[in-house]
């Protein structure tokens, strides 16, 4: 009995560690009757894996027979893998034992469609309810909507779920029509755009009786296969603008594709993912989510391609000089925001103690700010007269040359012959 | 000016008191069992007023919000010796400044004090994050730590929330104590026993479904790791080694 569980879970959670959404935030669910779990606020992390990716849900399929034929997925149906399916008891067994030792802030749940996508939402629906009405289980669950499953199972899921996410798998339409002919972006679209009105309907309602239940409180996400199809990074982040904008999106995750396969479509076997890459696009992500960039400051016809050698923020402030030096001690906080170097902590801390008086360097330092590279971008009540004006790409190279990057300095794109 | 005191909280905060009555001008503060004794100036020895303290604790929380006061409770409970002085002179800068002037994060005092409650409040959640409780064949769930800061009182709501269902237990092994949940409330205990015998409850004490998850755990760890991403730096930075005892997938 167990050995086999033991190889199910082998097999199933090996297949859903391609889904790299992990975080287990935005929901306030209580621990209601004295029952087990509750939500986390800010999410909790609890290990990490070696690849350093953070583990805090038990991430599985509740099966990986799968109709679907997608090229760049593990579980397509053309694949020579073994297969296996969970029961909803022993998904429920698992998720609880986890919980109960504190392994876990709780379950993602996928699923590879069998049948029909009504038959595979309709066993999703079953796990769930089960741990929220027999086990009175309050943690958090993460649940895939199954495009193309009926309304009616995708809101009974929601009262049930903390957060539903479907993948976009391709940034764009052509790049999916390439690799999953049977799939297109409308399928995507048309749920995401139904959980969103429903999310404000349920809210909108709840103003008004205080007893109406919690719909999909930690909203909705999805995911992007990038490097599989040749697409730009700003067609990449152009998709990512519009679906936050569209669907009020809390997340959109960047997954660098790991060649699984020998398909001609896509890069060979042994292609290493595209990691720099996939960093960067988080950064803009970031720079457009808590940062007040528009995605067209960044990326637009002339830039396409994000800079691999330093960070989108920099790469905008070098093209931008004529904003800079900012007068730390005068600038309003959105100003302070755009200086590389400068977090969204630092810049309200300096926002908050400049009313106390001018700031100096030691204090800049002190509170936290990247000093070497703010410098070049900013004047406070000490900094040393320079008659120099800079160009950008010099300040580049004073940074580059006192910076030590993780990555390479200078991408390092011609192999070598021996 | 050196002015003793017993090491607690409340003494620190009689401290200020006794400090605001005479005024000595600067001062130093050091717990007794740190103190050595000095020809050169002279020393008080600060004797804990439970009264004395409440009037400083409610008249700091006049002046700071539930954010600051808990603050300066996370700096204190870091242990570091230096965080006495530190917190002495914060209360003594709140009481002679206007209101808000904790927001002056160009004093080194406030900037201390937010980044020391920063690193404990980070010990805090890392703990949240890698207990790992073992059930005991009695239903237990234990869970045995020893972190670098004396966080065991900012986990208790924590864990009574979510875990409201099972009786479980923390002990910190460093400090020599711990808490106890008994399903009604949470209490403090204190075990005799062998030291080894804390981090990890005994074999045969263990409940008999303990093994068969504990190894689905560490499978589970093992098949959801992508190794063409390999990133040893970046799993070492979130999971720094001196964590690795408690956490069963790393055993």
């Amino acid at each position: 009995m167990s050995e086999r569980l033991r190889k199910k879970l082998n097999i199933l959670a090996d297949a859903a560690k391609y889904d790299v959404s992990c975080s287990s935030s935005g929901s306030d669910r209580k621990n209601t009757n004295k029952g087990v779990g509750n939500g986390h606020q800010s999410g909790i992390c609890h290990t990490y894996t070696e690849d350093g990716r953070c583990v805090s849900l038990l991430k599985i399929l509740l099966t990986n027979h799968c109709i679907f034929d997608c090229a760049y997925c593990v579980s397509r149906r053309s694949n020579d893998i073994e297969r296996a399916a969970f029961t909803v008891d022993e998904v429920v067994e698992l998720t609880m034992n986890f919980y109960r030792r504190n392994y876990i802030e709780g379950l993602f749940l996928s699923s590879g469609i069998f049948k029909n996508a009504d038959f595979t939402m309709e066993r999703l629906l079953r796990v769930v309810k089960k741990l929220r009405l027999e086990e009175n289980y309050n943690g958090y669950i993460h649940l895939k909507t199954i495009p193309g499953a009926s309304d009616e199972l995708i809101t009974e899921a929601g009262l049930y779920a903390d957060r539903m996410s479907i993948n976009l798998e391709m940034p764009t339409e052509t790049g999916l029509k390439l690799l999953a002919p049977e799939k297109s972006h409308q399928d995507v679209i048309k749920p995401l755009g139904f959980v969103k009105n429903q999310i404000i309907q349920f809210k909108e309602e709840k103003k008004l009786i205080k007893s109406v239940p919690k719909f999909v409180p930690a909203g909705q996400s999805t995911q992007m296969v990038i490097g599989a199809t040749p697409e730009t990074d700003k067609e990449i982040m152009y998709t990512a603008a519009n679906f936050y904008k569209s669907f009020s999106l809390k997340r959109v995750y960047y997954s660098g594709y790991i060649p699984i396969s020998n398909d001609s479509r896509m890069p060979v076997l042994g292609t290493q993912p595209p990691l720099l890459r996939e960093n960067r696009l988080y950064q803009t992500d970031w720079l457009m989510r808590f940062y007040g960039f528009d995605v067209q400051e960044l990326l637009n016809d002339a830039n396409p391609h994000l800079d691999t050698d330093i960070d989108p923020k920099l790469s905008w402030a070098l093209r931008n000089m004529h904003h800079f030096p900012i007068d730390i001690n005068t600038a309003d906080y959105n100003t302070i925001l755009r200086v590389p170097g400068i977090g969204v902590g630092s810049a309200k801390k300096i926002v908050q103690a400049r009313k106390f008086g001018k700031l100096y360097i030691h204090q800049l330092k002190k509170i936290g700010i990247a000093y070497n590279r703010a410098k070049h971008f900013i004047t406070c009540a000490d900094t040393p007269y320079q008659l120099k004006d800079f160009q950008g790409h010099q300040i580049k190279g004073f940074i580059l040359a006192e910076s030590q990057s993780k990555y390479l300095k200078t991408p390092n794109n011609q192999m070598l012959l021996f | 000016m050196i002015y003793i005191f017993d090491g607690s909280l409340e003494g620190l905060l009689t401290a200020v008191f006794e400090w605001f009555e005479r005024k000595p001008g600067l001062t130093k503060i050091v717990s007794e069992e740190r103190h050595q004794p000095n020809v050169f100036s002279q020393s008080f020895e600060v004797l804990t007023d439970r009264a004395k303290a409440d009037r400083v604790w409610n008249g700091l929380a006049k002046r700071l919000d539930r954010n600051w006061m808990r603050k300066i409770y996370c700096t204190y409970l870091s242990e570091i010796p230096e965080m006495h002085q530190e917190i002495f002179g914060f209360c003594c800068y709140i009481f002679q400044h206007q209101a808000g002037a904790e927001k002056n994060y160009g004093n080194a005092q406030v900037l201390n004090i937010t980044q020391t409650a920063r690193k404990v409040e980070r010990e805090k959640h890392r703990m949240e994050a890698f207990i790992r409780f073992q059930k005991t064949a009695d239903g237990m769930f234990y869970c045995g730590i020893d972190p670098d800061f004396n966080v065991i009182p900012l986990l208790v709501n924590h864990f009574k929330n979510r875990y409201a269902d099972q009786q479980w237990i923390i002990y910190d092994i460093k400090r020599h104590y711990g808490i106890y949940y008994n399903l009604q409330t949470v209490e403090e205990i204190k075990i005799d026993i062998d030291k080894s015998l804390m981090k990890k409850a005994n074999q045969h004490l263990l409940d008999e479904q303990e093994t068969l998850y504990a190894d689905l755990w560490k499978d589970y760890f093992k098949s959801t790791n992508i190794v063409a991403r390999k990133n040893t730096k970046l799993h070492t930075q979130h999971v720094p080694k001196r964590y690795w005892k408690y956490l069963t997938e790393k055993l």
